[in-house]
């Protein structure tokens, strides 16, 4: 156990390391995210009410979106000059570099959904009445997300045409995590009346299940 | 009917005698059969070139040995294990130099090394010792160690791709054309690693083009054509009748 979360510190920081050197998420990842936001606002004619009723789902959406460029990255770092088959031979486990691989990503995502609360505050008007649930299901919702689309991004390099196949794949299984993490936004942002800590209960399940489920079913995933 | 007995496999790999064993392997890429029933055993310590045209089936040998590919049908026992059921356990015991490099772009050729090395399980100043030694031999110098892969030529990659190999130090080594790309200094380089290794007992398969320079290091030549083995000779008699190295001890 200690050697599988060694190795997957070892390959959440190489990971980091390489996008702190490429800098995909801070120059294009980001970008990308806010623009989108900024469209959701012009196709909802700009008007704030609307918006700040709206903004928890067009938040996650706009995550969603985001998250496919950031596990896509993610998975073509390994491919683009066959390091892929070199994790295989290195003898770190399947779980270990499952669990490297989704950290990295959760740790962009949180980056970016710092930026898109700020994004939805300035842009929307959005007023944050619950800190702690919005904290807690941004984290909650991260874990899934990243785990899910790190396992499912390495189902769709099995397949062939993985930038093609993978929002096919992967997006209606994340529409749980959209639903449960809007919901508990709508709670933490005042924009309806509804619990959203049991929404973020949900949530915590799913993302357990997901980490769980990755780290046993990755190893049938990269192999050929 | 290809079965081993597997148990037997392992004793006599602790007896010193076989590493690789392949009897009437069969491995597919996609539905097409690349090696299609090939018969191949390597002792301890030898140091083999493999040998034969593009698309013979040489690359996928070297990745059935590394157990990257399940055997389709057919015995495949490397280093004491079964590639049907311990392809794992074989893996982290051996080193394969592909055609690609392995090796991540934005990271720099000290951070690749140190990285494949602490991928291998060596702790940190372990990982450092060898991969300075690993750099070395493969002649990069400081200044190289500290640019990243993105701005090397290809040379200086294959360089490095060896290096990151040569800090596993594995038992078996897997080297497809591992001169491809370098320029002498370098190949001259690859040649005294593939020395070393051999003397330090580790085996060797090279797949190479580059006959008159690999059979300097190889007393054995093993000719692969259409996936399978068409001839097995030292290299003196490399033209000549070829040596049946089937070996027995094993159950067919």
């Amino acid at each position: 156990m200690r050697e599988m979360f060694s190795d997957a510190r070892l390959v959440a920081t190489k990971d980091l390391r390489i996008e702190a050197r490429s800098r995909v998420l801070v120059n294009q990842v980001a970008p990308f995210a806010l623009l989108v936001l900024v469209l959701f606002g012009f196709a909802l004619d700009a008007d704030q009410r609307t918006l700040r009723t709206f903004a928890p789902g067009l938040f996650w959406v706009t995550v969603l979106l985001a998250a496919l460029l950031a596990v896509a990255r993610s998975a073509s770092v390994e491919h683009s000059d066959d390091a892929h088959s070199g994790l295989r031979l290195s003898g770190m486990s399947p779980s270990s570099i499952f669990l490297g691989k989704a950290a990295a990503v959760f740790v962009q995502l949180m980056v970016l959904e710092v930026l898109l609360t700020l994004g939805i505050v300035v842009l929307y008007g959005s007023e944050i009445d619950d800190p702690v649930l919005m904290s807690l299901t941004a984290v909650a919702a991260a874990v899934a997300v990243a785990t899910m689309g790190t396992l499912y991004a390495a189902l769709a390099s099995g397949l062939g045409a993985r930038e093609t196949l993978l929002p096919i794949l992967l997006l209606p299984v994340l529409a749980p995590v959209l639903i449960g993490a809007t919901r508990a936004f709508d709670d933490a942002l005042g924009a309806a009346a509804v619990d959203g800590w049991a929404w973020l209960g949900l949530l915590a399940v799913f993302g357990l299940v997901a980490t769980v489920l990755g780290a046993l079913a990755h190893g049938a995933m990269i192999e050929d | 009917m290809h079965g081993f007995r597997v148990g037997e496999s392992v004793h006599r790999y602790r007896g010193g005698v076989s590493v690789v064993e392949l009897r009437g392997a069969v491995a597919l890429l996609g539905r097409f059969p690349a090696l299609s029933g090939i018969d191949l055993s390597v002792d301890a310590g030898e140091t083999v070139l493999i040998q034969g045209p593009n698309g013979a089936g040489k690359t996928t040998l070297l990745q059935l040995c590394a157990g990257l590919l399940r055997p389709a049908d057919g015995a495949a026992v490397v280093l004491g294990h079964d590639l049907n059921v311990e392809r794992r356990a074989v893996r982290r015991r051996v080193g394969l130099l592909g055609h690609a490099t392995g090796l991540y772009g934005d990271l720099t050729v000290a951070e690749n090394i140190a990285f494949w090395a602490r991928a291998a399980g060596l702790t940190g100043s372990e990982a450092k010792s060898r991969a300075a030694t690993a750099a070395g031999l493969m002649g990069i110098d400081d200044r190289l160690l500290s640019r990243s892969v993105n701005v090397l030529s290809a040379g200086q990659r294959r360089r490095t791709s060896i290096a990151a190999l040569a800090v596993r130090r594995p038992e078996l080594w897997l080297l497809d054309e591992p001169h491809a790309g370098l320029d002498q200094a370098g190949r001259d380089a690859v040649d005294s690693l593939i020395r070393d290794a051999a003397a330090a007992g580790a085996t060797v398969l090279v797949s190479s083009h580059e006959l008159e320079r690999v059979r300097s290091l190889s007393p054995r030549i093993v000719t692969v054509a259409a996936g399978m083995v068409v001839g097995d000779t030292s290299a003196g008699e490399h033209g000549a009748a070829g040596k049946d190295t089937t070996g027995g001890g094993i159950d067919a």
